[in-house]
């Protein structure tokens, strides 16, 4: 069963120096508020996995927290690039910054198989490109039955996964629709799972296509309303493109950077603060 | 109506589109041009974002591939190993639209890194659905501009494999879609050789020279023995685009 806590005591209790995490979410529904609250508490020597590391993944890494990034595209989507990523890649500045890489199809089907309590998962991808060949966790195999050559890609387990959604109930039950992307599978392959919520609900309202969490698959649910800031949830919040164009310019310079966390996370309480200190600074 | 080669390039890409066609968008200029040509000639083609937006139609060219203009425009909404493993790969879609930092001759594409893996001078975002795509799309259409950065002889890292080392190399890793037809540029469009597979130039824009072309890419062009000569904007082509970049 799912425990309703905050975000600072999920954080605190569940994420482990030098574990896994994957703050999963595909342009929507990014956990952002989770992460700058694993920033405020200095969590060390993580392991980051997610399919599309974008904003909040670029201020982990350039807070120097991050050791190893397990990924399969990593820009700031529609803007260019993710500067204080590249800068660990290029520079190794702040940190050295381990990668392993893959493609979407190859890191979803890495979270299905964990998900589904298999070894791997086998797929078409991979073949005549040189990711397969700098890459672990993804190889050629032949099909016992056909003799076709497929890609074999490796369960991936996090040890913690967070996500963000619309809804949680009281017990706990979580529901999120819109563009879902891997989150479930994110989830269900995790051996903790942490669900930040823009509002908990007497009563959940099934919608179509949605995807239902129930209770007994998340340790602790965390009422973050906005906590996906700059991403959106949908019914809830917009998307703040301004604010990814804004990113690009404030991550360049390895100052400029260092003095927003400064202000705007570190300074700052939880989300609300977070929310609050940028009135004024962007749209 | 004055245009820019930007807008000649895009208004060409759109017209590559027939209606009532499944196609996957990546975000940029291929998505401006199939927005483009859903607006014009092809209303019933079905635009697919990676973020599992399948049917969209949004009025306005989203900044990313899930904004919300995707999610409230589209048919459904399905999970990326749907989109993934049931669409792409189970062979549902007609055309796959990319583009990538480099090009090769065999159009190959690297959006990963300039320079080695290990020590690269610059580090790309890398593959994403790009890799899927080239493979498995029935056909590929890839639209970029001109620059000798970007066409270059051998690129550093293959992300998205084209023809692979040419005549039929790719095809003997078996895999779903024919591979690359057409390579939409600011300046004119290259297309495979039917045989050994290597871009070729086959049309010009207005006004552009064949050294023109030659300048901009990196190795010696192989050229078409009659290259036609495509045909200039059409005013409503260009008013629709303009709106959709406004809106």
């Amino acid at each position: 069963m799912a425990e309703i806590a905050s975000v600072q005591e999920a954080v605190q209790t569940l994420i482990t120096d030098h574990e896994s995490v994957a703050l999963e979410g595909f342009t929507h529904l990014i956990p952002q508020g989770a992460g700058h609250e694993i920033i405020r508490q200095g969590k060390k020597d993580l392991t980051l996995i997610r399919l599309t590391p974008d904003l909040i993944y670029d201020q982990l890494i350039g807070m120097g927290l991050v050791k190893k990034l397990i990924f399969s595209w990593g820009g700031n989507p529609g803007v260019g690039s993710l500067h204080r990523f590249r800068d660990a890649v290029e520079h190794q500045w702040p940190r050295e910054l381990e990668l392993e890489e893959h493609t979407h199809a190859g890191l979803a089907n890495r979270y299905v198989a964990g998900a589904s309590g298999l070894p791997f998962m086998v797929m078409k991808g991979y073949r005549g490109t040189d990711l397969l060949r700098n890459t672990k966790n993804a190889a050629v195999i032949d099909c016992p039955f056909t003799g076709e050559k497929v890609a074999a890609v490796a369960a991936i387990n996090p040890d913690t996964t967070i996500i963000h959604a619309q809804q949680a109930d009281r017990k706990g039950n979580v529901q999120l629709w819109g563009i879902t992307g891997i989150q479930k599978e994110a989830a269900f392959s995790a051996k903790k799972v942490i669900v930040t919520v823009e509002e908990v609900v007497d009563k959940i309202e099934p919608r179509p296509h949605a995807v239902f969490l129930p209770s007994f698959t998340i340790d602790v649910v965390c009422k973050v309303p906005g906590g996906t800031y700059p991403s959106y949830a949908l019914d809830y919040t917009k998307r703040d493109n301004q604010f990814y164009k804004k990113w690009d310019s404030i991550s360049r310079d390895r100052n400029t950077f260092m003095n927003w966390m400064e202000r705007h996370v570190l300074q700052t309480k939880n989300t609300e603060e977070f929310l609050r200190s940028l009135e004024g600074v962007v749209t | 109506m004055d245009y820019t080669p930007d807008e000649m390039m895009t208004i060409v890409a759109a017209r590559q589109l027939t209606d009532g066609v499944s196609c996957f968008v990546g975000i940029g200029l291929p998505s401006a041009a199939a927005n483009l040509a859903r607006h014009l000639h092809a209303p019933e083609s079905i635009l697919i974002y990676e973020s599992g937006t399948i049917g969209t139609k949004p009025v306005a060219l989203p900044l990313s591939i899930g904004d919300e203009e995707l999610a409230e425009t589209s048919d459904t909404i399905v999970p990326l190993p749907e989109i993934f493993n049931y669409w792409l790969q189970g062979n549902r879609v007609d055309i796959g639209f990319l583009g990538g930092a480099q090009i090769d001759r065999f159009a190959n594409l690297n959006s990963t890194v300039i320079g080695t893996y290990d020590n690269p001078n610059v580090r790309l975002p890398g593959a994403g659905g790009a890799p899927e795509i080239a493979s498995m799309a029935k056909e590929v259409f890839i639209i970029m501009p001109l620059k000798k950065r970007a066409f270059v002889e051998k690129i550093d890292f293959i992300t998205s494999a084209g023809f692979l080392e040419g005549s039929h190399s790719r095809t003997d890793l078996g895999f779903n879609g024919s591979g690359p037809s057409i390579v939409i540029t600011d300046l004119g469009i290259l297309r495979p050789d039917p045989e050994s597979k290597e871009l070729t130039l086959t049309e010009l824009y207005p006004g552009v020279k064949e050294e023109q072309v030659q300048e901009n890419i990196g190795w010696k062009l192989k050229i078409a023995k009659n290259v036609q000569v495509v045909e200039p904007p059409r005013d409503e082509e260009l008013q629709k685009l303009r709106e959709l970049k406004k809106a």
